[in-house]
């Protein structure tokens, strides 16, 4: 064996230095070949003279990674250790080693399963035994298509369940539950000595018979070995349910967490079938049964079982409606599980006198009277479940309580209205969380139910929170809400005033709201008109200040219902009209296209506008489909007339943007392409390529000029667009690489020396061999392009001298043909728009210099892709001074899907101005060029440490994602 | 049978002076030491004298134990500890150690300077009664002596209110003293493992009642205090010192914070300020929210509420006024509410329960004409508002706490006797425990089964493993033969022959004989081998033997046949064998009792 052992450690000795040549010619380095990791190990621990140093080296060992080819002679070696090692601590350490080195990459582990089952079988610590096992669980996990090796653990699990020490049989369970299959029995049963009598059992009885375990560890192993039976798609049988509403009654907090789970997974498998109730002779489904044992788990010792048992209630949506309920009932406590015995309790009740609620003085002096329907009960399961939950005192269990309504007021209208009043409660929570999740759940079902005058009295009553994130949830709540009476529309907007006057930066946030408000109730508005409008039936009141938001608040809410609603139109006076004409077109987004009578619409643009209608993003569509067709009809950069389409096409595409919103990232999209390709054309048109070098100065810095502006744009395509396929992408490396290429030839022309041109074009080359390693799929759509020619030439590029490669380049480049572009599905443009600071301040904002002023930022981003590292604050002075700065990930906040708020603050400093001057803040999204790259294979051995080299240097930078906002500032001097 | 005895000595079916005895496994123990409000005189105290006539109480108690720092559960003892004379450990947590003097002192100075009593504790009395204390901590097992064990778990109730387990050997009482099961805005809810003690002392105050969500009554509160401010008008909110108020305080001070509201909080000054103090410093005792934010701030560092002064009650416009004491019948909270009550604008809440007899009571029932001193008539018009932020545990937190703890028997205390009947038979009906309700004096006991341990030798369990199967079954009793020997106050399990010989006894031979009579025609020998062949084909798996000498053998089980010459068909059958194979020859005896079949040859 050793000898066989060294022999296979030398062979790959040798293996490794052939290889390198190979490896290493594009980048022409010299490294120092290592030995073979495998001979170094065995060489360590040959060396170690106590159990200590092997340990030592085994550590060691684990820090780095190992070669896909060496694994096999590791293993090999490991083993070789690990029979002749007495020390229980590094045979354990190689057991688990053997674990991690099964997961490296494209290797095979079969051949390993014999050996670490034969070493099983003669391993007398328990420790190891159970390390062992797990070794065997990663290898059985990667290789669950083998029936006969899956079989084979199974055996070996089986067999040691009945050892004595708890890990051993945790660890026995997982591989079960892993690996073992339900519909088929355990063959060779008489292998294992736990199972009696040698009768066919499957899997799932062999698990649940650790249900009763004596460890509490064993127990919980036993209910995550089911459960994960259950996520591997075996259908669980009913017959545990049982044992597992059982097991919702143990001491330990983790064997009743995991039951929560386990009753819950099969209260969804088989939620229709009938349980009988213990101490009665009634049935009832069992998905009703499960909920009310898991409500009553929201009252349990555990908050961790409290939080487990809250989470899944809210995802039982088949339960009784009469259950569900009765989770938001305290005092009504009628206990469905005994109807019979119902009358025999209100007779109790009469006797004792009635529960009273603690909420009146002395309501709980007995009353002779005796109301049969408020039967009650302590102690039953779902009664009061939610109650429980939203009153809990760790507010992990109040948001999980929150969440489970929400999703079930979504599927239960009724339950909706029940909860309606709890949730209203949960906006006086103590935790600012909470009372935003409520917030947010009420507008999520708020579809589901109207709001009473009282119940949006306690809403509003929130608006004067101090906290803006709560504000504007609300508001996002009101946008929903329907309400039930003219007074309520009253109250809110009275209320909505209150909230404007007190913080005045809310009032974009305000008048959204009550534009919603107004479309949805017209009716309800109808009738507060006049008195809104302060209108008099004989006197012409006075006109109000058209600056007040608060008579801008008033007007969206009544334009907007006069929307659908023409008599409010009748009842304006002329300077409404004016006003509206104002408005709208200062607020279009608030404002809405109204139908006046008797007068001219502002324009005639707007009425094309509201005939164009939903056909028209159809039609523009088309269009945009047509213009590209177009293009694609040049096939070549030289053509004649093709710059004078690309310029035509490029005009239509943006004005269409401008027109369409819907397919403004699409046109922006693609007419920056085309521009693209344009300034590549005229850059390559351009005569100089006859001229001699020193004439040609001034064009030369034209193309350089273009270059540079082509790179700037293939970066913002490729970043700033979301809803890109890998085609597309590709695309636009591809533009990117050929404007390298003219980097490069004309860095040629221009400079003098080869040194600088020789690492140049190196870079080119690498360039060129990460697109083809990138985009390898995609490399049949570019035929007859730059790139499929360089690459033909690729063996020919690579041995020539820099002068040879530049020639080849300049000739690729002018016979290249035009890339087509092919328009994918949606394409959004990333876009930014700062809405504080506006801009319009005159009052400068005063500090002294050398310290700092925080100045607040709050700006709404669209289909920015993971905004809260990409998006970044740059602060520019006069001076040129530039700051970047990076807003902390709590600053972003989602309102809705694909759009993110972020409210920051940023500091200013700078030294002492003699007056006051501005500075330029504006929004940024940085990329890394190497984020795009396709995760290459990452050494799953211990990650983190000494991974390969990066081949590709990543190039990072930043995109401008909105306009420039000025701010005036004025550091003055510090006072002595 | 050991049993535990239960003796309320104050609030047996009463609310008012906590006094428990409890006597379990030998030792004494007094739970609370509180005095009665209602009371002036001699009643106001529990009755020590049921302990003993004369002399100290030291010898008798082996420890007190105070739940919390409310009067009602400590307010008598330095009249016991001092007065009465009591010189071993009084144990309570840390807060409670820290206030309860400061609350004693406080009723020492209203009750001997105010009221003029002579014969009552003085200063020093308290001082001394507090260097008897020996704090504990949350969890902590606290070794008494060498079997008595205490343990603390968290009430809720108060800052520093505490449940005790009390276990001597296997014999465990909890007493809960005052808890809350539902968290309020400082602090959180009880909380008790799976302890299963043998008996549940719990308080009952709210046995009847099972209260709205805790958030409707805030929201309420809150919502009246708003409403009332916005109108320019004044609250008045009279509450006790300590407790409640804190919470109260919170609740507004949040609220104010939240909403920016402007108006004036105050708080009438006196024992509070030194109470805030502790409460800012035992953070860890307080809920997961004041627990998580005190580092950026501490939540009871109030920022709106300041301390009252007595002119600004008459400073126009709104304000809101938390005034002691809190059912309105003396004090401050009196003199603000003679002042507002004549203003509709204004509001009172009442925050708590309220003594029949005093002012709070008299307005809650709606009274709007109040008599004062001097026959001045005072007309109430501001309105009168009820909260109940009472924190002790109602009907279904009772039974929640039961669930928690699964107690064998149950004991409830410091409840009205009529409520107590109530919830005592909905507990028998829920949980099918017995359930005791002692009135003062009256002892209740609980029978207990106490296990015993015992020593086990290792070589009789090896040989015990060394017979049986691989791995013990835990489901399974298994029985096992051995010598259980009591010497020297311990108990040890020996196989025999090492008992023999550790007590130097010989050892006897005990047989069994025994006759059996037969008929069978055959002769003896035959009758002897029919036998043989019977046993042989029902006692499988055990070695028999049929010997030359004319006798049988069943493992050590002789069987011999004989007839007289008189009847020779009547066959005599002797069994015989020893104490260690009696199962078997007892069933050999019923077997052939029965007769041979038939059909053997």
């Amino acid at each position: 064996m050793a000898a066989h052992l060294k022999k296979r450690v030398y062979e790959e000795f040798s293996k490794v230095v052939q290889q390198h040549p190979l490896e290493e010619v594009p980048a022409k380095k010299l490294r120092l070949t290592k030995p073979s990791k495998s001979a170094a190990l065995h060489i360590d621990l040959c060396k170690a003279s106590n159990p200590t140093d092997a340990l030592q080296y085994l550590l060691q060992f684990a820090r780095k990674p190992v070669e896909v080819e060496s694994v096999e002679g590791v293993v090999r070696i490991l083993l070789e250790h690990y029979y002749k090692e007495t020390d229980n601590s590094v045979r354990l350490k190689i057991a688990s080693l053997l674990g991690l080195l099964t997961k490296t990459q494209g290797f095979s582990p079969d051949c390993v399963v014999d050996d670490v089952t034969n070493t099983l079988n003669n391993e007398k610590s328990h420790q190891v035994l159970a390390q062992l096992l797990d070794t065997l669980l990663v290898i059985g996990s990667q290789l669950l298509d083998s029936v006969s090796i899956t079989q084979r653990l199974i055996e070996v699990a089986c067999k040691h369940l009945s050892d004595t020490y708890f890990g051993v049989r945790n660890k026995c369970l997982q591989l079960l539950g892993c690996l073992g299959t339900i519909d088929k029995p355990l063959t060779k049963d008489s292998e294992a000595p736990g199972t009696s009598a040698g009768a066919l059992r499957d899997v799932q009885s062999v698990i649940s018979d650790y249900f009763a375990d004596q460890d509490p560890r064993v127990r919980t192993a036993a209910i995550k070995a089911m459960l994960q039976l259950h996520e591997r798609g075996m259908k669980l049988q009913q017959t545990i349910y049982n044992q597992a509403c059982r097991l919702l009654t143990d001491d330990y907090e983790q064997v009743r967490s995991a039951a929560v789970q386990m009753v819950w997974v099969l209260s969804q498998l088989y939620p229709e079938s009938i349980v009988p109730i213990p101490s009665s002779n009634e049935e009832i489904r069992l998905v009703d049964d499960s909920f009310g044992k898991i409500s009553h788990m929201i009252s349990d010792g555990s908050w961790v079982v409290r939080v487990q048992a809250a989470k899944r209630l809210g995802s039982m949506l088949q339960v009784s409606p009469h259950f569900l309920e009765q989770t938001l009932d305290k005092k009504l406590m009628s206990d469905l599980r005994r109807k019979r015995t119902a009358h025999e309790r209100a007779k109790e009740l009469y006797a004792s006198g009635e529960f009273s609620s603690g909420r009146r003085w002395a309501d709980d002096a007995p009353k002779e009277r005796v109301d049969t329907s408020g039967v009650n009960l302590i102690d039953s399961g779902a009664c009061g479940a939610f109650v429980h939950g939203l009153e809990d005192e760790m507010y992990e269990v109040r948001i999980a309580a929150v969440e489970a309504l929400c999703s079930l007021a979504q599927s239960s209208p009724s339950f909706a209205e029940k909860c309606l009043d709890f949730l209203v409660d949960m906006f006086n929570d103590e935790i600012e969380e909470v009372r935003l999740q409520s917030i947010h759940v009420l507008r999520q079902i708020s579809r589901n139910i109207t709001l009473r005058e009282d119940q949006l009295d306690t809403v509003l009553a929130v608006l004067e929170d101090s906290s803006r994130d709560i504000r504007e949830a609300l508001h996002e709540l009101l946008c929903y809400t329907n309400v039930s009476t003219k007074e309520c529309i009253q109250l809110a907007l009275l209320e909505l005033l209150k909230n404007l006057t007190k913080y005045p930066t809310d009032r974009n946030s305000v008048w959204k709201c009550l534009k919603f408000l107004g479309s949805r109730h017209p009716t309800l508005v109808l009738p507060i008109v006049p008195e809104l409008m302060s209108l008099h039936p004989y006197f012409d009141t006075p006109e109000p200040d058209m600056d007040d938001p608060a008579y801008i608040a008033v007007l969206v809410l009544v334009f907007n219902a006069a929307q659908s609603c023409p008599t409010i139109t009748a009842l304006f006076s002329d300077h409404t009209f004016r006003h509206y004409a104002y408005l709208r077109d200062s607020l279009s987004h608030l404002v809405p296209q109204l139908r006046l009578p008797g007068r001219k619409l502002s324009s005639g643009l707007s009425c094309e506008a509201s005939g164009f209608g939903s056909g028209s993003v159809e039609s523009a569509h088309l269009f945009l489909q047509e213009s590209l067709a177009r293009v694609n009809t040049l096939h070549s950069l030289e053509s004649p007339g093709a710059q004078d389409l690309l310029e035509f096409t490029i005009r239509d595409l943006q004005r269409l943007g401008e027109l369409e919103t819907e397919l403004a990232g699409s046109a922006d999209f693609c007419a920056t392409y085309l521009r693209c390709q344009l300034l590549l054309m005229k850059a390559l048109q351009e005569k100089l390529w006859n001229m001699a070098v020193p004439l040609c100065l001034k064009q030369n810095a034209m193309a350089s000029a273009a270059v540079k502006q082509i790179l700037e744009e293939t970066y913002k395509l490729e970043f700033l667009y979301s809803g890109l396929e890998t085609r597309q992408v590709a695309t636009v490396h591809h533009v990117r690489l050929q404007a390298k290429a003219l980097q490069l030839v004309l860095a040629a022309r221009t400079k003098r020396g080869v040194e600088p041109l020789i690492s140049a074009s190196e870079k080119f080359l690498q360039d060129l061999g990460s697109f083809q390693r990138l985009f390898m799929t995609e490399l049949p759509h570019f035929q007859d392009s730059f790139v499929e020619k360089l690459l033909e030439l690729m063996p020919r590029l690579v041995a020539c001298k820099p002068m040879d490669l530049v020639k080849i380049l300049q000739t690729t480049l002018r016979q290249s043909g035009f890339l087509h572009l092919k328009l994918p599905e949606q394409i959004h443009r990333a876009s930014a728009t700062i809405i504080e600071p506006t801009g319009e301040s005159d009052n400068p904002l005063r500090f002294t210099s050398g310290l700092v002023v925080a100045l607040d930022i709050d700006a709404t981003l669209e289909h920015v892709q993971d905004p809260q590292t990409t998006v970044k604050v740059q602060v520019l002075y006069p001076d040129g001074q530039a700051h970047i700065i990076h807003p902390k990930p709590a600053d972003f906040r989602i309102p809705g899907p694909g759009r993110v708020r972020l409210i920051t603050q940023v500091y200013l400093s700078h030294s002492a101005w003699t007056e006051p001057c501005q500075i330029e803040v504006r929004l940024l999204l940085a990329y890394s060029s190497s984020a795009t790259k396709l995760t290459s294979s990452k050494p799953t051995w211990n990650e983190g440490t000494e991974g390969f080299p990066q081949v590709e240097t990543s190039i990072e930078g930043t995109i401008p994602l909105s306009k420039p906002v000025k701010v005036f500032i004025m550091p003055k001097p510090a006072r002595r | 049978m050991p049993d535990i005895k239960v003796t309320p000595l104050g609030a047996g079916q009463d609310v008012g002076r906590s006094c428990i005895l409890v006597s379990v496994g030998g030792k004494n123990i007094m739970l609370d030491c509180g005095m009665h409000m209602g009371y002036n005189d001699d009643r106001r105290f529990p009755d020590f004298s049921y302990i003993t006539q004369n002399g100290r109480l030291t010898e008798f108690l082996d420890c007190v134990i105070i739940s919390h720092f409310h009067l009602d559960h400590c307010g008598a003892l330095p009249y016991m500890s001092e007065m009465v004379g009591y010189d071993g450990p009084i144990y309570m947590t840390h807060p409670t150690k820290a206030i309860c003097p400061i609350l004693l002192e406080d009723f020492r100075k209203i009750t001997v300077d105010r009221k003029g009593e002579t014969n009552f504790f003085t200063s020093q009395m308290i001082k001394d009664c507090m260097k008897k204390v020996v704090p504990i901590n949350l969890h902590q097992t606290v070794q008494v002596d060498d079997e008595l064990e205490i343990k603390a778990y968290y009430a809720g109730h108060v800052l520093g209110a505490a449940m005790v387990q009390i276990k001597v050997g296997s014999e465990s009482v909890i007493y809960t003293g005052d808890y809350n099961m539902t968290p309020d805005r400082h602090l959180g809810a009880a909380w008790i493992d799976k302890c299963r003690p043998d008996i549940l002392i719990t308080e009952s105050t709210y046995a009847t009642t099972i209260r709205d969500s805790k958030r409707c009554r805030e929201r309420d509160f809150l919502k009246k205090v708003h409403e009332t401010v916005e109108r320019g008008g004044k609250v008045l909110i009279p509450v006790f010192a300590l407790g409640r108020a804190q919470e109260l305080c919170i609740l507004l001070e949040t609220f104010w914070e939240r909403m920016n509201h402007k108006a004036p909080i105050y708080f009438s000054t006196g024992l509070t300020e030194k109470a805030n103090h502790y409460y800012k410093l035992f953070i860890t005792w307080t809920n997961q929210k004041i627990r998580k934010t005190f580092v950026q701030r501490n939540m009871f560092e109030f920022k709106h509420i300041k301390p009252f002064d007595r002119s600004y009650a008459d400073n126009p416009g709104p304000m809101v006024v938390f005034a002691a004491p809190g059912m309105l019948h003396a004090g401050q909270s009196l003199q603000i509410f003679k002042k507002w009550a004549g203003n509709e604008k204004n509001m009172v809440i009442m925050p708590g329960y309220c003594v029949q007899g005093t002012i709070g009571h008299k307005i809650l029932n709606g009274q709007k004409k109040l008599e004062m001193e001097g026959r001045a008539t005072l007309e109430v018009k501001l309105q009168v508002e009820y909260m109940s932020f009472s924190a002790h545990a109602d009907a279904k937190g009772i039974m929640q706490l039961i669930r928690m703890a699964e107690p064998r028997n149950i004991l409830l205390v410091h409840g009205e006797a009529k409520k107590m009947e109530f919830l005592k038979d909905k507990i028998e009906q829920e949980f099918s425990v017995s359930c005791f309700m002692p009135a003062n004096g009256e002892t209740a006991t609980v029978e207990t089964n106490p296990s015993v341990p015992v020593d086990i030798s290792l070589n009789l369990l090896k040989r015990e493993m060394a017979l049986g199967g691989p791995l013990p079954d835990p489901k399974k009793p298994r029985t096992l033969h051995g010598t259980l020997i009591m010497k020297d106050n311990s108990l040890r399990l020996l196989s025999p022959e090492k008992a023999l010989k550790e007590l130097g006894l010989s050892e006897h031979q005990l047989r069994f004989t025994c006759h059996v009579q037969l008929q069978d025609p055959h002769s003896d020998a035959d009758t002897l081998t029919r036998i043989y062949t019977h046993l042989k084909s029902i006692l499988k798996g055990y070695t028999i033997q049929h010997l030359p000498d004319s006798t049988v053998m069943v493992e050590s089980i002789v069987v011999k046949v004989s007839s007289t010459a008189e009847e020779p068909n009547l066959k005599i059958i002797l069994l015989s064998w020893s104490y260690q194979d009696e199962e078997l020859g007892s069933f050999m005896s019923t077997l052939l009792k029965k007769g041979l079949p038939v059909g053997l040859c």
